[in-house]
C-alpha cells in the first residue's frame, strides 16, 4: 500500500513544483495529485521523462462533472491515470478546468494515444483541448446539441429521440 | 511492332469501408484514401454502437452495471465482468475467498481461450484461410457449453457479484474443466500447423501493421497489441488479483509489432492459459465462494422464500433506492482482458449508485493507432490489420 507521505513520485513532483500541487490524497493505494491547471503540460512531461520515475503509459484519461457534489469546490475537472512500466506504480493527476473557456492543455504532444481519449471528453463533457489536432466529437453525430455525460443533461435526453421521424417517410 | 507505352493517369480515390462490413466484425467506418490499391490516408469513423453505457452507470446500483460491463465486450464478457467487481471489491476494501478467485481465474482463461480462438479464427477467415475458423470455433464451442453449464448462458453471462459469484460452480465442474484442458493444445497445434508457416499467412501478415515499442506505449496499446512489439507486460503478473501470483506462466512477446507477431502471442497465450487452468483446477479450495457480509452478499434463496426476515434482507439489496453504499473516495483498478488493460474509475459519493463511471476500454484505445498502422499499405491489408487488432465495436463505441 501507498500513502501520501511514503510515495516517491509525490515526494519529487513537490520538490520540483512546489506552488503547482493543491492537494494529494490517498484512498485504498491510489494516490489522486490535485494540480493547477497551468503547468499541466510541464509536469506530465516531468513525470514522464523523470529517469526514477518514468510514468510512460498514459492508462486513462477521463473527465468528471462535480456538479452534484456540491463540497467539491470547482466542476470540470479531468483525471490523468498514468503508469510507470519501469516501477510498476500508478498515478492519478487531477486538474480542475477553471474559467469561462472550459479549456485546458492537449498532452497529445506527450502521448499520442491523447488523440480519441480527449476527443471523448470533448465530446461528452463539452472540454476543450488545446492544441489538439483535429478536435471533433468522435461518438455522437456532429450536430448534437449538449454533452451528455455532464450531470446537468437528463438520462432519458432532450427529446433526441423524438426528433426521428419516422412517421413522416 | 513496338508497343507505346503511354502514363496512365490515376487520381485519388476515396472508398468507404464500413459501417457494414463483413470484416469490421462490428459497425465502424474506414474512409480511406487509395492511389490504386495503395492506403495514402485513413480517418476513422465510430460511435455507431454508441449507448452511453458511462451515462447508464450513474443510474444503476452497483450490482446492476454488470450486465452493461459484459455487453461492452461480448466476446470476453467473463473478464469484463470480473474487472469490475474487483474495481467495486477494492472500492469497499473487500477480498473475495479463495475459492472464489480461483473459480474467478479460471472463467477469465477459459473466456480468455475463447477470445483468442474467435480473434485468430475471424483473423483466418479474413484472409482466406477458412479451415481454422472451424478448428477454432469447435473449441469454442466446448467452452461455450461448459460457461453455459456453470454461468446459465452462454453469452453475457453475469457470473460474477460484488463480493463473490451469482453461485458457486455446479458438481461435476472440475472434472469438466479439466477433460477439455487436457484436450485443448492439440488444437492449438492444429492451428499453428495450418498458419504459423503457411506461405500465405506469413506474406499476408508478416510486416503488415507493425509498430515500434516507443511508439506502442506512446499510443496507449496494452494486452497482445503491446506484447507483440517486445514489451512484456502483463497485469496479472505486474499487479496480481485473483490469486494470479499462484499459479506459475509465461508472457509471451514478439519482435516486430505486426499482425503476424500478435498472432503469434495470442497463440502462446492460449498455451498459458490452458497452463493456468489446469493449476486452478488441481489446487482449487474448498469453502465459501461470497464474503461473509450480509450488507452486500444476497441472501440464499431458500430463506427469501420461506421467512420474512430473508425477504426483506432481500428487498433491502434488491428495491430501488437500498443497495449496498460504498465509502466515498475515486479509485482505478486495472485488470488483463484478452485485448489489454481494461481499467474501471469510479467515483463514489457514498450511495448505492456510482457518481461516475469510467471505463478505459481496451478496443477504443488498440484501435485508435490504426490510422498509422495501415497507411502506405494495400487495400487487403485493412482485414488483416483490424482483425489482428481484435476490435469489438461494443467496447469501442461503449
Amino acid at each position: 500500500m501507498d500513502s501520501v507521505e511514503g510515495n516517491q513520485a509525490l515526494a519529487k513532483l513537490k520538490a520540483t513544483y512546489p506552488d503547482s500541487i493543491l492537494e494529494a490524497k490517498e484512498f485504498r493505494g491510489d494516490i489522486t495529485v490535485t494540480i493547477k491547471k497551468e503547468n499541466l503540460l510541464s509536469i506530465l512531461q516531468f513525470l514522464r521523462d523523470d529517469e526514477e520515475l518514468k510514468f510512460n503509459h498514459l492508462a486513462s484519461i477521463s473527465g468528471i462533472d462535480y456538479l452534484k457534489m456540491e463540497d467539491v469546490e470547482g466542476r470540470l475537472a479531468v483525471v490523468y491515470h498514468l503508469y510507470s512500466l519501469k516501477n510498476n506504480r500508478r498515478l492519478a493527476i487531477k486538474t480542475f478546468i477553471t474559467g469561462d473557456s472550459l479549456e485546458i492543455d492537449s498532452v497529445y504532444s506527450l502521448w499520442k494515444t491523447a488523440n480519441w481519449q480527449e476527443r471523448e471528453i470533448y465530446d461528452l463533457f463539452g472540454i476543450t483541448f488545446k492544441g489538439h489536432p483535429a478536435l471533433k466529437r468522435i461518438f455522437l453525430p456532429e450536430d448534437f446539441e449538449g454533452h451528455p455525460l455532464r450531470k446537468d443533461y437528463p438520462l432519458e435526453g432532450r427529446g433526441e429521440r423524438s426528433r426521428f421521424d419516422y412517421e413522416e417517410e | 511492332m513496338k508497343h507505346e507505352v503511354k502514363e496512365i493517369p490515376t487520381e485519388r480515390m476515396v472508398l468507404n469501408f464500413g459501417p457494414s462490413h463483413p470484416a469490421t466484425h462490428g459497425v465502424f467506418r474506414n474512409i480511406l484514401e487509395l492511389d490504386g490499391e495503395r492506403i495514402l490516408d485513413v480517418e476513422v469513423e465510430i460511435g455507431f454502437l454508441h449507448s452511453g453505457f458511462e451515462k447508464l452507470g450513474e443510474h444503476r446500483t452497483y450490482n446492476q452495471f454488470i450486465t452493461i460491463a459484459d455487453r461492452m465486450n461480448y466476446l470476453s464478457p467473463l473478464n469484463n465482468d470480473i474487472g469490475y467487481v474487483l474495481a467495486v471489491e477494492k472500492l469497499l476494501g473487500i477480498e473475495v475467498p479463495p475459492r472464489c478467485q480461483y473459480i474467478r481465474a479460471i472463467m477469465c482463461e477459459l473466456n480468455r481461450i475463447a477470445d483468442h480462438l474467435v480473434s485468430i479464427g475471424m483473423h483466418a477467415v479474413d484472409v482466406g484461410a477458412f479451415t481454422v475458423f472451424l478448428y477454432a470455433f469447435k473449441q469454442r464451442e466446448i467452452i461455450y457449453d461448459l460457461l453455459e453449464f456453470v454461468t446459465g448462458s452462454r453469452m453475457n453471462n453475469s457470473y460474477p457479484r460484488v463480493g463473490g459469484l451469482m453461485s458457486d460452480a455446479p458438481e461435476g465442474f472440475e472434472d469438466k474443466v479439466k477433460d477439455f484442458a487436457d484436450h485443448f493444445l492439440p488444437t492449438v497445434d492444429d492451428i499453428e500447423r495450418l498458419l504459423t508457416r503457411n506461405r500465405i499467412w506469413v506474406d499476408r501478415n508478416k510486416g503488415i501493421g507493425a509498430i515500434s515499442a516507443e511508439e506502442a506505449i506512446s499510443w496507449g496499446l496494452t494486452g497482445p497489441c503491446l506484447r507483440a512489439a517486445g514489451v512484456e507486460w502483463d497485469i496479472r503478473k505486474t499487479e496480481p488479483y485473483s490469486s494470479y501470483d499462484h499459479f506459475d506462466f509465461e508472457i509471451p512477446v514478439g519482435v516486430r509489432g505486426d499482425s503476424y507477431d500478435r498472432y503469434l502471442v495470442r497463440m502462446e497465450e492460449m498455451r498459458q492459459s490452458n497452463r493456468i487452468i489446469q493449476q486452478a483446477i488441481a489446487n482449487l479450495p474448498g469453502g465459501e465462494v461470497n464474503v461473509d457480509d450480509p450488507k452486500i452478499i444476497l441472501p440464499p434463496k431458500e430463506r427469501v422464500y420461506h421467512s420474512i426476515e430473508g425477504l426483506i434482507h432481500h428487498f433491502k439489496l434488491i428495491m430501488e433506492e437500498h443497495g449496498f453504499q460504498t465509502p466515498r473516495g475515486e479509485i482505478y483498478s486495472a485488470t488483463e482482458v484478452p485485448n489489454g488493460e481494461l481499467g474501471f474509475f469510479i467515483i463514489s459519493d457514498g450511495t448505492n449508485k456510482p457518481y461516475r463511471i469510467h471505463v478505459r476500454a481496451p478496443s477504443f484505445i488498440n484501435y485508435s493507432v490504426f490510422p498509422q498502422l495501415i497507411k502506405g499499405h494495400m487495400i487487403s491489408d485493412v482485414v488483416a490489420v483490424i482483425s489482428s487488432l481484435n476490435i469489438i465495436a461494443g467496447e469501442l463505441d461503449r
